[in-house]
């Protein structure tokens, strides 16, 4: 198994993302994370999906996927050729002798401070899974309280627009 | 087996109808004339060129049936609203025609599930139009409110939830598109009674617009001919026919490239007819219960062309020893059933007319080029396996009817222009196995989801749409109790079929698997309607209750004449009670999960198919 992310281009209508979400269950594959959100076009939303698959079944999923009536484009976007980053919101506990300590870790992760009581200190940082997973261990001593985490959103490196290109296409068959 | 006798040429020359377009509209409506959302969905059905519609009205749907009174539609008031799923799908898969449902929301939707996923499984395009609880009320659990849009996801090619009344025309549009074009299938639209009641203007689009929707039907020409050079040099070549090949209406297409490359062919359950059964180079059925010829082809192939079929678990028995030898050219118009289960060394996406037409034109060129292959030793190889192994069985011990006889003498004297819906079962590969087809479109079944039940209702859908055929049900004492109700449908609203009932007292082919695999425990597979039995419920009776004409054969020597007076009958539906022996089972069989390899001829009879290498 190895990790894939793709990025879906679909119609911005209800229940998409069910189609999307239930396709990957019933054909047993699992998603490691996703996100979804609009775009610069209103009629198009973009989903990013991260599944743990070989390459024959990502095949498979992706046939399926494209087979989705609202579905407009997949594309796969391989780690060199694309930026991918995670937002995480963690809760760690910081007190008068602590505090100190916690922001240096928040300077050298380059993350910031979102906000801070007498007890707790919650910081919010973006990143790669790694980067991320680096940032936890570090601030694990001080007793983390509370993770919220983001699913990856990714995009592809270079000038070209995914979604351009899918519009392109489908003003042309129109 | 002796040589085929070819059937004459089939009387009816009308060839199977064509998928109507949905962008030429048959009446082009006013734009923006003012009704009610409920007038817009008559009209839009009208639009597209419905004629029939199967259904139950019901709350949510009951402002649709107001202007439906006054429509040129003929609605046909079901039963039961899976009788009115499968009647479509049965309408058509006789006709080619896109197949209409309609159902109330709640529990009328959700009886449309199983025709909804047994269409998907055999990709036949039906529209199944549902009634909604009221916009306002969606959400709330309201009254007879099931989210029938989610429920169906998984098994519909799509499916809409309309809410806004001028949204209807450009829906039911897109919906008979989708489910028209392509790889056909099941769409369902829902509509809000509250979108019903409203005022709206109606709009016909000018063309769908569906921007994620576009079916690839032109093939690659690189690929086709690899395709066909590999068809020109392969020494062991077969063509894998699926229902595909139905679907397309690519009967005589496919025709002129097997006459062309002269390599044996096999028709899935699917495919029955889509290539005559007199044809010498047809070696039947293949698969769990196909011919041995068959299953043996594709096992010894060094090459399969795959048309229109998508490799089933019940044809390729275990994937892992399926045609170990075979190069495969995968043709089918979704590209997601190339490579599914069996990789494809030549995939080929595109409309199987086309990918056809294209394969004969490049085959052509091959064969002027490097001549015609020699396959002679394969056809040797393959005729010797045809004459050991015919189709066949046993007299019954029990001195009942043998049911292959039944059904064998049916198609006989219906003959290869009857069009015969089948349930599932025994009797269902029996009908597969010993009825001549001859024709596309004439041999319906569920294939696929298997399910029990859809003979009566998918032989009324396909009378209607072919009412100058016989149609025959072909159905089991099981599956009949199923869906059994549509025989009053079909005798208030003049639809006259014909039942062939295999009445074998029994959940045959469960009981056959139990017979096999389970130590001979009938667990829970007697149904008593049979020979010596409490005969509940006798189905004579039943028949006549229902306004058919009931008849009972129980021995060999009256076959014929019951099928004959039942054929006399055409003001009424038919129904004989073929009373026939339980012990009768399906040969040849490739048990569940083992390797082709392993077919039994029949029981404890396995095959050689080497004699002759």
């Amino acid at each position: 198994m190895s990790r894939h992310t793709l990025s879906v281009l679909v119609e911005n209508k209800p229940g998409v993302l069910t189609r999307v979400a239930a396709l990957f269950a019933r054909r047993a594959f699992n998603i490691h994370s996703l996100a979804v959100g609009p775009t610069e076009h209103p009629e198009i939303s973009r989903i990013t999906v991260v599944v743990d698959v070989d390459t024959n079944p990502l095949e498979q999923v992706t046939k399926q996927l494209n087979k989705l009536v609202n579905v407009i484009k997949i594309v796969e976007l391989t780690p060199s050729a694309s930026v991918q980053r995670e937002l995480l919101l963690v809760k760690v506990k910081a007190d008068d002798a602590s505090r100190t300590a916690v922001l240096q870790v928040v300077e050298l992760f380059r993350a910031h401070v979102v906000d801070v009581s007498p007890e707790a200190v919650t910081i919010e940082a973006t990143g790669g899974e790694d980067k991320l997973q680096a940032l936890l261990t570090a601030l694990q001593p001080y007793g983390i309280r509370e993770i919220v985490q983001s699913g990856a959103v990714a995009i592809a490196r270079g000038s070209r627009s995914m979604t351009d290109r899918a519009l392109e296409r489908i003003s042309r068959s129109a | 087996m002796t040589t085929p006798v070819p059937h004459p040429a089939p009387p009816r020359p009308t060839p199977p109808a064509q998928t109507r377009p949905v962008a030429a509209t048959r009446e082009p409506a006013t734009a923006g004339e003012p009704m009610s959302g409920a007038a817009s969905v008559v009209r839009a059905l009208e639009a597209v060129g419905t004629d029939v519609i199967f259904g139950i009205p019901g709350g949510a749907i009951l402002p649709v049936y107001d202007p439906l009174f006054d429509s040129s539609m003929r609605h046909i008031l079901v039963r039961h609203e899976q009788g009115a799923g499968h009647a479509a799908t049965g309408y058509a898969a006789a006709s080619g025609r896109v197949g209409v449902c309609m159902a109330t929301s709640g529990p009328g939707a959700t009886n449309l599930v199983t025709p909804l996923a047994d269409a998907h499984m055999d990709s036949v395009p039906v529209v199944a139009i549902t009634g909604q609880v009221s916009q306002s009320m969606i959400g709330t659990d309201a009254f007879q409110e099931a989210d029938i849009v989610g429920i169906t996801m998984p098994i519909t090619k799509h499916s809409f939830l309309v809410t806004d009344a001028d949204e209807i025309p450009a829906r039911i549009a897109e919906a008979f598109h989708i489910a028209s074009t392509g790889r056909p299938g099941p769409v369902l639209v829902d509509i809000a009674k509250s979108a019903m009641q409203a005022e709206t203007r109606f709009t016909w689009p000018a063309e769908p617009d569906i921007p994620g929707y576009r079916p690839i039907t032109k093939p690659h020409v690189k690929q086709v001919r690899e395709a066909a050079r590999l068809l020109a040099t392969s020494r062991k070549p077969v063509l894998l026919v699926g229902g595909g090949a139905i679907r397309a209406n690519a009967a005589a297409e496919l025709r002129a490239l097997v006459d062309l490359s002269g390599s044996p062919v096999v028709t899935t359950l699917m495919a029955r007819g889509a290539l005559p059964d007199s044809h010498p180079q047809h070696l039947g059925m293949p698969g769990m219960h196909g011919s041995v010829a068959a299953v043996a082809a594709l096992q010894k192939a060094d090459l399969i062309v795959a048309l229109g079929a998508r490799f089933d678990d019940r044809v390729t028995g275990r994937l892992d020893s399926f045609a170990p030898n075979a190069t495969i050219v995968h043709a089918d118009i979704d590209p997601a059933e190339i490579g599914k289960n069996r990789l494809a060394d030549v995939p080929i996406v595109g409309d199987l007319r086309e990918v056809l037409r294209d394969l004969a034109g490049e085959l052509k060129r091959e064969h002027t080029q490097h001549g015609t292959p020699d396959l002679q030793g394969w056809w040797t190889q393959l005729d010797d396996l045809r004459e050991r192994y015919p189709l066949g069985w046993t007299p019954t011990a029990d001195g009942l009817l043998a049911p292959q006889h039944v059904i064998s003498r049916l198609g006989e004297l219906a003959g290869p222009d009857a069009i015969y819906a089948a349930g599932v079962g025994q009797h269902q590969m029996w009908a597969a196995q010993f009825i001549r087809y001859e024709r596309p479109r004439t041999w319906l079944n569920s294939g696929g989801l298997g399910t029990m039940g859809y003979a009566i209702p998918a032989a009324m859908g396909a009378k209607v749409a072919e009412p100058d055929r016989e149609v025959w049900a072909i159905d089991g004492d099981g599956c009949f109790q199923m869906t059994n109700q549509e025989l009053a449908t079909c005798a208030l609203e003049g639809i006259p079929i014909k039942t062939a009932l295999i009445n074998n007292s029994s959940l045959g082919m469960v009981r056959q698997w139990q017979t096999l695999f389970y130590g001979e425990r009938y667990s829970n597979t007697d149904l008593n309607t049979g020979h010596q039995t409490a005969r509940i419920p006798d189905f004579v009776r039943l028949a006549e209750a229902y306004g058919c004409v009931g008849l009972r054969c129980e021995s060999a020597k009256d076959v014929d004449a019951t099928i004959k007076k039942a054929q006399e009958i055409d003001d009424r539906p038919v129904v004989i009670d073929f009373v026939v022996s339980r012990d009768a089972m399906v040969w040849p069989m490739v048990a569940a999960g083992v390797s082709n390899d392993e077919i039994k001829y029949a029981r404890d009879i396995t095959p050689d198919f080497e004699r002759d290498e």
